[in-house]
């Protein structure tokens, strides 16, 4: 056995409070620890959500933890009990036998040294190999990675790399000292699904090629069924279940492991409603039909030939056109119907959120040119005077994707809501604005009585992104431009958020533009989908016949680089 | 939609929620060196409030004690130097033959009589000690308290508002109105500081008001460099563009969503600038173009003390020093604690 972990417990102390000092356990329960192995030549993967201690547990290995952090239990590695070990002996073992690659490599990677200059110092220090030696050495670990020209690429710096290629520099750096354990935490996180796919790839044939072992952590049950022996699902710093990957995708024993199964949304299966973990649990089924959309409901947004483009500055004066949709010159045209909802789905950089935002007029209008026409109600949106624009803007309504940062810190949930109604006009008074504040809070599932005063700090990031819906509903809108607006959140409350989406659209009859890079999600969500590469969009059709009989080679790229979870016999291994 | 929007009677009675200063002062009041600094700020206030009212130091002009006499406390010391100095009252050479005056003594003498002279009795010592002039060091610093602060708070006041209403334009809009502002800031910044302030000087001339221009009108440009930068990297985050989905104006995006969350900003250099300023509003008064000579502030205090201190008498320095300390001490926990309070991330520590 390669790495055994018995018992672990970890704490983080916050300070003194009436001479007592306060303890926030991360990982273990007052029972109970964390305990796993992880064999030789194999890969063990930690499932969780966010706040389920599965990157403290793995950080506690090698203590690259705050100075905060308290430990107990064991950690044997090959027989030493790292939890024990001095600082010089963790920094020996770091980097040489136990290696680590993170979330995100843009902010991994010193951004003032070249990558050759960074491969090259752990092969110096750790193996005290010569300037030149270590060049070479870093060369061949560049070319192993699938690195393009590593000779080039020796010399480059990390902000001339897309994020593929980071991460590619990231994993050569972590094998450079051939590591006998490497973990990686939610090491495609980042990255978009192609990528990931190729990643994915990469990491599985450097496992079997190298022989070594891997602790994968990751959220998406989907990537770790596909890359991982072994399965350990934690939630709220506990294990709640852990097998091999077949028994855990096939015969799941946990009620927490089967509900996280199965709130997750699917390309092949497609209800009304997602199941969620607390439903699950208690054994509550999701609606399986979902109400017929009338194909002759009224069309109340509609695109011709939208293009948008930004200034880029060239020399003192001069400036220089740069499409950011409707690269060839087509430009996006659609038409979206009351109660439907149009999936935009494309890569990062291909202009799906840029196209977003232009249909809401959020682009600085010295930052470029717009084209084409926008139609809402027989005008188009494009040519309006600021005065016609307010009070039509009212009625089209945006959700971004970071709950965290679309809501400003300093506005109580009260302000928030009231701000845009009393800009409106809406309601009579103060006291009107806030009872239909309440309800609105009521409505999208919040504590309203709770939650006016407090600020958007205090809540989690999936009560943040129903205070954003909850901010465009103060409007009454008829179009919700939905820019990315799960893909910051937890599977569980992913789901909760698109099933309330999706009682919304039933309810209300709102018209949604649903902009993600998740296939699987749009596929829940959408009516239509444009699919965009580049600015241009590739291919424009309804949902089932884009996911079943895609005609483009892209928009097959796109579907088959989705991970599926664990199938008997596949795998990025075999 | 109005099915949603019905407002329910139970909950249209509740209160509305706290404003963010109601907040902030809930949580300041749980803050104990913020409440002392509070305190410590508001007793100068009201110092300098009933020091301009001529309740307290209303007097501080009169000689009432000895040139230079020393506080009570080195009493002994001073008396024994007193002593050296006594001059002699009465000349020892009768010179009345020769003088030609002397005939008319008697008749000036009569005349003076009409007159009622009191002789004030000149302490010995006072509490702080007195000046050259024997005026007291303790109503003088009281007095000096008033104009310095006075100075010092308007001019920080005067310049974070130009600094935060450039900034706040400058960041936000960008372009041509950046353009145009970081000029204006790089002509100010070019000039070196002090020579900036004399030309100023020259041509506001004395006075108190005129300080608090000259030190406003020179002193915005690291507020703005600091403002301007908050303000780009706030302008394009996603509230930011939130509030202009729902229609919110360009004012209210800057001043009523931004500014809030840069505040801390303008706070810490408010700080900084009244202390900087009560310092530069020395150095002015010390070259002769800050306050005006009937006046006192803790500059010209402090350049009084300069010739003072080759002859050992320290008191009015301390004194000017003491009371500078003190306040500018807890000026800057205040507005530390002010911050913190300000900041609802920090919610939850306390």
């Amino acid at each position: 056995m390669l790495l055994r972990i018995e018992d672990l417990r970890v704490a983080f102390r916050l300070g003194m409070q009436r001479g007592e000092m306060q303890r926030v356990p991360a990982v273990g329960s007052a029972q109970q620890g964390v305990s796993f192995e992880i064999p030789e030549n194999g890969t063990v993967a930690l499932v969780g959500e966010s706040g389920s201690g599965k990157s403290v547990t793995a950080m506690a290995i090698l203590n690259l933890l705050p100075e905060n952090a308290e430990r107990s239990g064991r950690v044997e590695f090959l027989g030493r009990d790292l939890l024990t070990a001095t600082r010089p002996q963790l920094q020996a073992l770091r980097g040489r036998d136990i290696a680590c690659v993170f979330q995100d490599p843009m902010t991994s990677l010193n951004p003032v040294f070249s990558v050759g200059r960074q491969l090259c110092e752990p092969l110096r220090r750790h193996l005290g190999l010569g300037r030149r030696e270590a060049l070479r050495r870093a060369e061949a670990l560049l070319a192993e990675v699938g690195m393009p020209e590593p000779k080039r690429r020796l010399a480059a710096y990390p902000h001339e790399l897309s994020g593929g290629q980071q991460q590619r520099v990231m994993i050569a750096m972590a094998l450079a000292c051939e590591p006998k354990l490497l973990i990686a935490d939610e090491p495609t996180t980042a990255l978009d699904v192609t990528i990931q796919r190729q990643i994915l790839e990469l990491l599985a044939g450097l496992k079997a090629r190298r022989r070594m072992s891997m602790l994968f952590i990751s959220h998406d049950l989907g990537v770790v069924g596909e890359i991982a022996d072994h399965v350990v699902v934690m939630r709220q710093g506990t294990v709640r279940e852990q097998g091999p990957v077949a028994r855990i995708f096939t015969a799941p024993q946990d009620a927490y492991t089967q509900a996280l199964l199965a709130c997750r949304p699917t390309l092949e299966q497609r209800g009304a409603r997602l199941a969620v973990i607390d439903d699950h649990i208690a054994g509550v089924e999701a609606t399986k039909t979902a109400p017929i959309k009338d194909p002759g409901a009224p069309v109340v947004i509609a695109a011709r030939a939208l293009t948008k483009s930004f200034w880029l500055r060239r020399g003192v004066f001069g400036r220089s056109e740069f499409k950011a949709v409707g690269r060839s010159g087509e430009g996006v045209s659609f038409e979206l119907r009351r109660g439907h909802t149009l999936g935009v789905v494309g890569e990062s950089g291909s202009g799906k959120t840029t196209m977003g935002l232009a249909l809401l007029r959020l682009h600085e209008p010295s930052g470029g040119p717009a084209g084409g026409e926008v139609l809402f109600d027989g005008q188009d949106l494009l040519r309006l005077s600021r005065e016609d624009w307010q009070p039509v803007r009212r009625r089209i309504q945006i959700v971004f994707q970071n709950p965290y940062a679309s809501l400003n810190p300093r506005f109580s949930i009260g302000q928030t809501l009231v701000e845009p109604m009393a800009i409106h006009g809406i309601g009579r008074d103060g006291t009107e604005r806030a009872a239909r504040a309440r309800a609105i809070l009521l409505r999208v599932g919040l504590d309203a009585d709770g939650a006016l005063a407090k600020y958007p700090h205090e809540f989690s990031g999936g009560q943040r992104q129903r205070i954003a819906i909850a901010r465009c509903l103060t409007l009454q809108p008829e179009v919700l431009v939905l820019d990315e607006a799960v893909s910051a959140l937890d599977v569980s409350v992913q789901a909760q958020v698109l099933n309330l989406l999706k009682d919304l659209q039933d309810e209300l009859g709102l018209a949604y533009v649903f902009i993600s890079h998740d296939l699987a999600v749009v596929r829940f969500m959408a009516d239509e989908v444009l699919v965009m590469k580049d600015g241009d969009v590739v291919e424009q059709a309804g949902v089932a016949e884009i996911l079943e009989h895609p005609r483009q080679d892209y928009t097959r790229r796109l579907l088959s680089a989705i991970p599926r979870g664990y199938a008997p016999g596949s795998g990025v291994a075999a | 939609m109005s099915a949603v929007l019905v407002p329910t009677p139970a909950v249209a009675r509740q209160t509305r929620p706290w404003g963010v200063w109601g907040a902030a002062w809930r949580r300041l009041r749980s803050d104990r060196v913020g409440m002392v600094s509070l305190a410590v700020v508001g007793a100068f206030l009201l110092l300098i409030l009933l020091a301009a009212l001529g309740l307290v130091a209303g007097n501080w002009q009169q000689e009432i004690a000895l040139p230079d006499a020393p506080p009570a406390f080195v009493e002994r010391a001073a008396k024994a130097a007193a002593a050296t100095a006594v001059v002699p009252r009465r000349s020892n050479v009768d010179l009345s033959d020769v003088d030609p005056l002397a005939p008319r003594y008697e008749e000036w003498g009569a005349g003076v009589a009409k007159y009622r002279t009191t002789e004030v009795a000149r302490r010995e010592t006072l509490a702080f000690g007195a000046d050259r002039l024997g005026r007291d060091v303790l109503a003088k610093a009281v007095k000096g308290a008033q104009i310095s602060i006075f100075v010092g708070v308007l001019a920080a006041l005067l310049a974070t508002f130009i600094g935060t209403v450039l900034g706040a334009l400058s960041g936000f809009f960008g372009g041509k109105v950046g353009d145009g502002l970081e000029w204006v800031y790089n002509v100010f910044t070019s000039i070196p500081g002090i020579l900036l302030i004399f030309a100023f000087a020259a041509v506001a001339g004395r006075g108190v008001q005129s300080v608090v221009l000259i030190l406003g009108l020179t002193g915005w440009t690291g507020i703005y460099r600091l403002v301007r930068a908050e303000f780009i990297k706030h302008s394009v985050r996603e509230y930011v563009r939130a509030a202009e989905a729902i229609g919110a104006s360009t004012l209210s995006r800057m001043f009523r969503h931004i500014l809030p969350n840069v505040s801390h900003v303008s706070l810490v250099q408010l700080s900084i600038h009244v202390v900087s300023f009560i310092k530069a509003e020395v150095i002015l008064s010390y070259l002769g173009l800050g306050v005006g000579v009937d006046q006192v502030s803790w500059g010209t205090m402090l350049a009084e003390a300069q010739g003072e201190l080759i002859l050992g008498h320290w008191w009015q320095l301390a004194v000017a020093t003491a009371f500078m300390a003190v306040f500018v001490t807890a000026f800057s926990l205040f507005t530390d604690a002010l911050r913190d309070a300000l900041d609802p991330k920090l919610r939850g520590l306390e």
